[in-house]
């Protein structure tokens, strides 16, 4: 621990050694935070460090029982059971999906669940006079009547804020609440941040954006494996975004890969000046002016935060599955190919493993043979009849080839464990043979045991001269996983760097900047 | 149970809609002293309900790909008045009729997929819409009048197989057609056992086939008895023999091949089968649009019962097809069904309907036991699935909403993995 500063300021919120533990898994150990009153107390850790799960702790999302750990609100101890109970309190969290109603209107969406009635009839009257004031209050100029579909996100932000103003908030936590603005609605909603401060508001804030952390945080509590490291007074400590990244990478790297010696080829996969738009949102970009290649053999990794655009950029190389198409080109073996839509880049050999295996990857009511042979259904029917012969055939074969853990092909892939489920998704793409094969997050929700023989099995596509793209938001994986490693940043691709020259901390830098590297 | 359970095979839901149909055929059999299973009740039946299991058939993909068609009905009885001026007013045959009511079921079918594949409005909306136009569209070109059709029509809708060969007491094709049923059955179940064994899978123990051959093909024998041994004249329905044939290609299609795959695969995660490279509007188009093809067959078939096309052909067919389809397992969120499930389902109703109008009992109650029927087979399939398919540890994942990042891996022992791998 480093100095704490406690000088006058009484403390609001003591989380005291909060431990909430997952069939499985330890998501919080232990953890301690103390928050002053009147301050704004950022939470930094990597993706799936423990930081959502203990605001939802906090604010009563994982009711009072479900947790061990006392929280100290207050001077009081307290039990919540439910979010109404945290809010009834002034504990309000915003989170980074919104929970506004785009069909009504800002005031509606304010006066939510907590509409002011005159006998029993909703006071709209009363309703308007109170949202001007709050609008007025976050700095929103809008009519109080405009449905929320017709503001932008930044904007939207605000109403929440405005809704949590209207709770009487005393405590308000922002999960991300920049992560999808442009860089002017940012510095107002920091702005407001450090205003609501000025009226004795205080606010826990979590982010990824180093740099705003550093503008306006007073303290730092940072979240490692669902531990809390250290506690930092950006003042007293003078704290920089370096000294933050080193607080959270700071973990050796354990040898839980296989070893590999790549074998690297040509570049046979590349792709250029590529430019996808957000498939709802007319301006706003996901991929940005993108560039990269894969060579024969390699396994090319993919760092970003989530929300910095990695999915979309492989999605819409994959046949265009995601956002709108604007401009790039695809070159394979040196030629360019016009992939449209999902059929013609899985026939040019593409693959992609997606990252939510439960709504993108699977059909949860089929079972293993039909999983394995979905995405390549021609090899095994002949004049479009299937041969179900042919199809237990290949399943078993790689039931057995990656030890799927199975009582028989005929198993319903709902019924299989994550690591089950992705060895199958694995099989589906490695019977369309593609020459590239694209991971998204391949081993999200899999213990390490299950981790280790996933990376064996993508070192060995890679040993078979396939190129693969590993898109991961745990660098110790990408570190240890890949021959080369992409950096992206808000839809664009901020750097490369190699094997040899890559660690977490200047990872985290790229990642985290869209300063222009390599 | 265990012998139960290997005998049924694993649809539990399926056998049990099979043995629903039995114990209410047995029911009705007992408590109408003998009259359900008489060969003049049992043509009856068929030919009273053949149009609504061809629907039924169409139904049932429409419904796995995730859809709705409510305008069956109305599309039948279009295609049905259509055809009926057709042949009265241009003296075409019976056979250009039918191929060009079929072929109107195509077109209508295209714009009904149209509307739901490419622009996207939901089938509800787009089929809705489609019951109100085509009924409009019946009455307005049949000035809501009957119009008969030709006798060699109305053999689609009431003929039999005829007689031939030696007066042996029966007649000759109906026991033919059950002999090759009875040789089929064997057939396949020989060959899914030698299929088994070659692939190494479980093979079910030799009691297990035997004692499903002796019911199945009892069935058979039993039911080819009944239509050989009607009154002179009738025999196995003709809108039996297309449903029949119907059955099969469609059972083949929907098991066998890369289309019907794809179809489970779009009404069971359409953004995973589109990620898989299959082409969900396309699909989704062709489900539509076969619908309507069948509701022309089907609205063909009834006009040749009925020997003449009127304005309210096919009123509420629509609901009998979703009722049967429903009953016979299919979920409403799509990706589950069968089409010899809707078959069996569309039969619980006919027998239901059957039996109580040979009780007696009237349209009204018979409409309310009909609709709580309906309502005990969807809530014991919802009952079944609470019970199955969640597991405890999914029950206990319940709660943690969109934490999935947080979840372990359960079945895969760390230390046995890496000590294989090792």
């Amino acid at each position: 621990m480093t100095s704490l500063n406690t000088h006058s300021d009484p403390i609001i919120l003591e989380m005291r050694s909060i431990t909430k533990e997952f069939p499985g898994v330890k998501a919080l150990a232990e953890v301690n935070l103390r928050v002053k009153a009147g301050e704004i107390h950022a939470i930094c850790g990597e993706n799936g460090a423990g930081k959502s799960t203990l605001m939802k702790v906090l604010s009563g999302v994982y009711p009072y029982g479900s947790y061990d750990g006392d929280i100290v609100y207050q001077s009081e101890v307290q039990q919540f059971k439910d979010i109404r109970a945290s809010e009834h309190a002034g504990i309000v969290i915003i989170h980074q999906e919104l929970a506004l109603i785009p069909e009504l209107s800002i005031m509606e969406n304010i006066f939510l669940g907590n509409e002011p009635t005159k006998r029993g009839v909703i006071d709209w009257a009363e309703a308007r006079t109170r949202s001007t004031e709050l609008l007025a209050r976050v700095g929103l100029r809008e009519d109080p009547e405009t449905p929320i579909k017709e503001i932008g996100v930044g904007k939207q932000q605000l109403v929440e804020i405005a809704k949590a103003l209207n709770k009487s908030v005393k405590l308000l936590i922002l999960d991300e609440p920049t992560a999808a603005l442009n860089e002017s609605d940012s510095q107002h909603l920091l702005d407001l941040m450090l205003g609501l401060k000025g009226r004795g508001i205080t606010s826990i804030i979590i982010s990824h954006k180093l740099n705003e952390i550093e503008q306006i945080a007073d303290s730092i509590t940072i979240i490692r494996d669902g531990k809390s490291i250290e506690t930092l007074d950006v003042k007293a400590d003078g704290v920089d975004e370096d000294r933050i990244i080193k607080g959270m990478v700071g973990r050796t790297l354990e040898s839980r890969f296989p070893d590999h010696e790549p074998t690297i080829g040509e570049v046979f996969f590349e792709v250029k000046n590529w430019n996808v738009g957000h498939p709802q949102i007319q301006d706003r970009m996901v991929c940005k002016n993108s560039n990269f290649f894969v060579r024969r053999g390699e396994i090319v990794g993919f760092a970003g935060l989530m929300g910095a655009g990695r999915t979309e950029l492989a999605r819409s190389v994959f046949g265009r599955s995601y956002g709108r198409f604007l401009s790039g080109q695809i070159y394979m073996n040196g030629k360019e190919v016009d992939l449209k839509n999902v059929k013609q880049a899985i026939d040019a050999g593409l693959g992609y493993v997606t990252e939510d295996r439960k709504s993108l990857g699977l059909n949860l009511l089929d079972d293993i043979k039909a999983t394995t042979v979905s995405a390549n259904l021609k090899k095994v029917s002949k004049h479009n009849v299937i041969d179900a012969n042919k199809v237990f055939t290949v399943a078993e074969q790689y039931r057995k080839s990656l030890r799927t853990k199975a009582p028989s092909v005929e198993e319903g892939v709902a019924k299989l464990s994550g690591g089950n489920q992705q060895k199958v998704v694995l099989a589906k793409w490695m019977f369309t043979d593609p020459e590239l094969l694209i991971l998204d997050e391949p081993t999200r929700g899999i213990d390490v045991g299950a981790k280790y023989e996933i990376y064996g099995i993508i070192q060995q596509l890679a040993n078979q001269g396939k190129g693969v793209i590993v898109i991961s938001s745990e660098l110790p994986e990408l570190l240890g996983l890949s021959d080369r490693i992409y950096t992206i940043f808000e839809g664009a691709i901020t750097g490369v760097l190699n094997k040899d020259e890559a660690s977490q901390e200047n990872l985290m830098k790229l990642m985290t900047s869209a300063r222009k590297t390599a | 149970m265990n012998a139960l359970k290997k005998l049924l095979g694993g649809n539990t839901r399926q056998f049990g809609m099979i043995f629903a149909l039995v114990a209410l055929i047995i029911f009705f059999q007992v408590a109408t002293g003998g009259n359900t299973l008489t060969p003049g009740n049992v043509i009856n039946l068929f030919n009273g309900n053949s149009y609504i299991l061809i629907l039924a058939i169409g139904m049932v993909l429409v419904i796995i790909a995730g859809h709705i068609d409510l305008s069956v009905g109305s599309v039948a009885a279009f295609v049905g008045v259509s055809v009926a001026l057709m042949m009265r007013d241009w003296d075409i045959p019976w056979y250009l009729g039918i191929l060009l009511g079929l072929l109107l079921g195509v077109l209508i079918g295209a714009w009904q997929g149209f509307w739901t594949a490419y622009v996207g409005i939901p089938a509800f909306i787009v089929t809705l819409a489609g019951m109100l136009i085509f009924r409009g569209a019946n009455q307005y070109v049949g000035k809501s009048n009957t119009i008969p059709v030709p006798t060699e029509f109305q053999k689609i809708g009431s003929g039999y197989l005829p007689e031939i060969g030696p007066s042996t007491g029966y007649n000759n094709l109906t026991v033919l057609l059950g002999l090759l049923g009875v040789a089929f059955v064997i057939f396949s179940e020989i060959r899914s056992r030698r299929n088994a064994k070659a692939l190494g899978a479980e093979v079910p123990e030799a009691w297990v086939s035997i004692t499903k051959l002796v019911l199945v093909c009892g069935a058979i024998l039993y039911a080819t008895y009944l239509f050989a041994t009607g009154r002179p004249g009738t025999s196995f329905p003709i809108p039996g023999l297309i449903l029949a044939a119907l059955v099969i290609i469609y059972g083949f299609i929907s098991s066998k091949t890369v289309i019907g795959r794809h179809i489970y695969a779009v009404g069971g995660n359409r953004h995973a089968a589109e990620l898989s490279g299959v082409q969900s509007k396309k699909v989704n188009f062709l489900v539509m649009m076969n619908m309507s093809v069948l509701a022309g067959l089907a609205g063909m078939i009834f006009v040749g019962r009925s020997t003449a096309s009127g304005p309210f052909d096919g009123v509420g067919w629509e609901l009998d097809a979703i009722a049967a389809v429903f009953i016979g397992g299919a979920a409403v969120t799509g990706g589950v069904g069968t089409v010899i499930g809707s078959i069996v389902g569309g039969l619980v109703m006919a027998v239901l309907n059957n039996g109580l109008q040979l009780l007696g009992v009237g349209a009204d109650l018979t409409q309310i036991i009909k609709g709580l029927v309906l309502l005990i087979a969807v809530a014991f399939d919802v009952y079944n699935k609470t019970q199955g398919k969640k597991s405890i540890i999914g029950l206990m994942f319940k709660n943690f909403g969109r934490s999935s990042e947080l979840k372990a891996d359960e079945t895969t022992s760390t230390k046995e993995v890496i000590s294989e791998g090792a």
